[in-house]
């Protein structure tokens, strides 16, 4: 093997070379004068940060090229920082490289094993211990000893169950119920099919039940509704599907059916669905089907009708969960 | 002896009567610590965390953890009346009235930036020269639960400003959650209290992210440099340098005054930096509210592997019994990361189980010299960049104007294809370096200076190199595969024959290289 041959000699540890401070006081003390200066220029820093703290206004840009407009406050607070703090470095390891004994010294290494002696005793004191606390022969100590370190365990996580309440059906049902009002979002306006042209979008939000007065994030993030209006022709559904459709306008769930993300980028051209999060594309002609991306589910659609006054409405809840899959959903 | 000699006499004398420190102190002052550029890599990781400690504390104080609801009346004007979570308006309050508020924000951000880079170029280091073998097992374990933990920790701090950005990057984690099997539904309602968002998870995730992961930080970093101190740096080989020994500075003053003035170096340069380069503002993004989103969502930089191994998932969902198994999100979310920290934390037994070898080692490997290892680092840091750069799909897409989808399917392909081919390709390379090394040994270094010799020969004079760096390019080990015969001495079939089969194939593989140089082939080299 290459080992078993002879290695070449090692030359041994480089002779030192003395730097030019080490002989000449002049250098040495050009070099103090360097360290000394870079510790002023600390100081400065410090100077100019507590001018920007105290003088300059907060509310005062300037034009930088590169960066642009800038807020000077903010700036020149920081630079004053960066330079105080850069140049105690520097000064630092300047005087260090100059000015410190920079000979290298060697020190030993030793084994980290014990030697034999230790280690014996080791094992002997650790066997003697066990064998006067009777752990082998006194089994059952040891057995309930084991039962209650377990079960002790089991406490901590008991008094973590009410971080929150049982999901119960909680993730599978939404706000949406039939004759729900489709109305705007911003603006809680409701909807009239003449409200939405041809190729148009809009979010909408189940209208608030009488005396709610503001909206829970948590529903939101189930109730989401998107609403899109294409020509009647263009749509390649199945009659169940095409009957929860209202003269063109067709309406899915916002909540991405891979990890929740607002599916929000809609374009007109190919009636492609994109959600920004993972690129997962659906198809709003067909029911949107997954093109493309992880999503592995189409968006729930949404069954639309009329109510007596002519405003969109919900025809049935949503006749799957929203949103991401979970362990309890059925499909 | 001067005044200020006796009063530091005092002081030590006093110290040492009480606690007999003075030989500790004496012995640890005098220190060696080996000098080289990449052992400041984990310098400014300990720097950065130093760093986000004061920033971090400095926020606190404004900041208020809280998702109730409120309507914004600060100086942002572009924002004035919209109803938001309390802790998206203190981020603002922040950001525009506290006077360095920005300042601060934007350097506990780099910090946190820079901590992460600092972490994994660190762990290249150690992994690519091989410091991690034995005695040092144990601190690359610390090391991989210090990069996991830190993960998690700029996850969590990114998400506590309650923006659009953030709330979105959170309902990512709680599908995650959620797509666990059996008991997903029920963490995610415990960890939200309740569907999401809820109001219970910013202050839920402030705490653990100022208290409990940074007191396991603490924790972790001392033992981490306790196991450094206690164990002595490892060095680079070179002429003296043994595993019997060190060669360096003595912490006292030399490392001392380089180590603490690099403290202030990274600390001004973090600040400069958030002086001048905006990041997160989150101003521009508005509140988090579920039903929007803004284009180009991204996570930052050292989440966004895993966000990239989401987006190529194939679109792959189980629906039996009445029940679902998201493998779309297990696999990229869970199983694969899973599969990648547990490997890299079991590296060290499995390349000593490879080798067979049991011994301390100190010195650090060229990375040519062990290409088997370097060539699986370079397979593994592959797999992770194409992941990466997938999370940057859109980002990507848009500025050279490519089609998602076909970045999609590039990554969705490379990410099986390349890192195989990294792996054969580095090795190689590794390999021609050995031999590169060797012809430089036997044949010394080109000049340039071409001699034409009396009869008209042209030649060029090649220039013998000095004993250390012969020393430096031979002094490596080499040695053979594991001899692992299928029958033991006694004539019997061993019972684990197909699991030595595979340590003899892979201890194989492992000794391919190229035979360096010996005293012997230079004594013959010098006879022609």
């Amino acid at each position: 093997m290459a080992n078993d041959l002879e290695a070449i000699n090692d030359p041994g540890i480089p002779a030192h070379v003395h730097r030019k401070a080490d002989s000449d006081p002049l250098a040495a003390k050009k070099a103090e004068r360097q360290v000394a200066i870079l510790f002023a220029l600390s100081a400065l820093g410090t100077i100019l940060f507590i001018v920007s703290y105290v003088a300059i206004p907060e509310d005062i840009f300037v034009f930088i090229p590169v960066m642009g407009s800038t807020n000077a406050h903010q700036l020149f607070l920081g630079l004053g920082l960066a330079f105080s703090l850069f140049f105690i470095g520097m000064g630092a390891i300047h005087w260090a490289k100059t000015l410190m004994p920079d000979q290298e010294v060697t020190v030993q290494r030793h084994e980290f094993r014990s030697d034999e002696e230790d280690r014996n005793e080791l094992v002997k004191t650790a066997k003697e211990g066990a064998a006067a606390a009777g752990l082998g022969r006194r089994s059952l100590i040891k057995r309930t000893l084991g039962l209650s370190l377990g079960l002790v365990g089991l406490s901590p996580l008991l008094l973590l169950r009410d971080l929150g309440p049982l999901p119960g059906n909680s993730l599978s049902t939404t706000s949406w119920k039939a004759g729900t009002r489709l109305v705007t979002d911003p603006g809680d306006r409701p909807i009239k099919p003449e409200d939405l042209e041809v190729g148009a979008v809009a979010q909408v939000l189940p209208a608030m039940l009488p005396g709610q007065d503001h909206r829970v994030l948590s529903d939101i993030g189930k109730d989401a509704v998107l609403l899109i209006r294409l020509r009647p022709e263009e749509f390649n559904l199945d009659a169940e599907r095409l009957s929860w459709t209202h003269e063109g306008i067709i309406a899915f769930s916002k909540i991405c059916s891979h990890m929740g993300c607002a599916v929000a980028l809609y374009e007109q051209q190919t009636k492609h669905l994109l959600c920004p999060c993972h690129q997962s594309t659906f198809d709003v002609t067909r029911a949107a089907k997954v093109l493309f991306g992880p999503a592995a589910r189409p968006l729930p659609q949404l069954a639309l009708a009329l109510d007596s006054e002519g405003y969109l409405v919900a025809k049935q809840p949503f006749n799957e969960p929203v949103g991401p899959s979970f362990w309890e959903r059925s499909s | 002896m001067t005044a200020r000699e006796r009063i530091a006499g005092n002081v030590a004398n006093y110290v040492d009567e009480r606690t007999g420190a003075a030989a500790w102190m004496k012995k640890n002052l005098n220190k060696v610590f080996p000098d080289h550029w990449s052992f400041l890599l984990g310098e400014i990781a300990l720097y950065s965390f130093i760093i986000l400690l004061l920033s971090g504390t400095f926020l606190t104080f404004w900041f208020d953890p809280s998702q109730r609801e409120v309507v914004y009346e600060g100086a942002y004007q572009p924002l004035s009346g919209l109803k938001m979570s309390a802790a998206y308006a203190s981020t603002l309050h922040i950001s525009f009235e506290v006077r360095g508020g920005l300042l601060m924000r934007q350097i506990h951000h780099w910090a946190a930036l820079f901590f992460m880079v600092a972490i994994v170029v660190h762990l290249l280091r150690v992994y690519f020269t091989g410091a991690f073998r034995k005695p040092r097992e144990f601190n690359w374990i610390i090391g991989v639960g210090l990069l996991t933990l830190g993960i998690v920790e700029g996850f969590l701090g990114y998400s506590l400003p309650d923006d659009l950005l953030s709330g979105t990057g959170i309902r990512i984690a709680e599908a995650i959650i959620q797509a666990v099997p059996v008991v997903g539904t029920y963490i995610a309602f415990f960890a939200f209290g309740g569907a999401f968002p809820g109001e219970a998870f910013i202050p839920r995730i402030f705490t653990v992210h100022v208290l409990l992961l940074p007191g396991i930080f603490l924790a972790l970093i001392t033992v981490h440099l306790m196991l450094v101190w206690y164990q002595k740096h490892t060095q680079y080989p070179g002429p003296g340098r043994t595993e019997k020994n060190v060669v360096g500075y003595p912490l006292f003053p030399v490392y001392m005054a380089k180590a603490g003035g690099f403290f202030f170096i990274v600390f001004g340069v973090t600040t400069f930096i958030a002086a001048v380069a905006s990041i997160n503002p989150i101003w521009l993004y508005g509140p988090y509210t579920p039903g929007q989103i803004s284009a180009g969502s991204q996570p930052d930089w050292y989440m966004g592997w895993l966000d990239g191994l989401v987006r190529m998932s194939p679109p792959l969902e189980t629906h039996a019994f009445g029940h679902t198994i998201s493998w779309n999100i297990l696999i990229p979310g869970l199983i694969v990361p899973g599969i990648m920290f547990t490997g890299l934390a079991l590296y060290p037994f499995i390349e000593s189980w490879i080798t067979g070898d049991k011994r301390e080692h100190h010195l650090l490997d060229r990375p040519r010299n062990v290409p088997n290892r370097t060539a699986t680092g370079a397979m593994a840091l592959t797999f992770t960049l194409i992941a990466l750069i997938n999370g940057g799909n859109d980002i990507i897409a848009q500025q050279f104007h490519l089609s998602i989808n076909q970045i999609m399917w590039f990554s969705r392909i490379g990410i099986i294809v390349l890192p195989p081919i990294a792996f054969v390709i580095t090795k190689r390379i590794c390999i021609s370096l050995q031999r590169a090394d060797r012809d430089l040994v036997l044949h010394g270094k080109e000049t340039g200076r071409l001699v034409r010799l009396p009869h008209g020969e042209f030649i060029e004079v090649h220039e013998e190199i000095s004993p250390e760096k012969k020393w430096l390019l031979t002094s490596h080990e080499q040695s053979g595969p594991l001899e692992l015969p299928e029958i033991d001495k006694a004539g019997v079939r061993r019972t684990d024959a197909i699991r030595n089969k595979l340590r003899s194939r892979m201890s194989a593989a492992n000794a391919e290289v190229a035979p360096k140089v010996s005293a012997k082939d230079l004594k013959e080299i010098e006879h022609h």
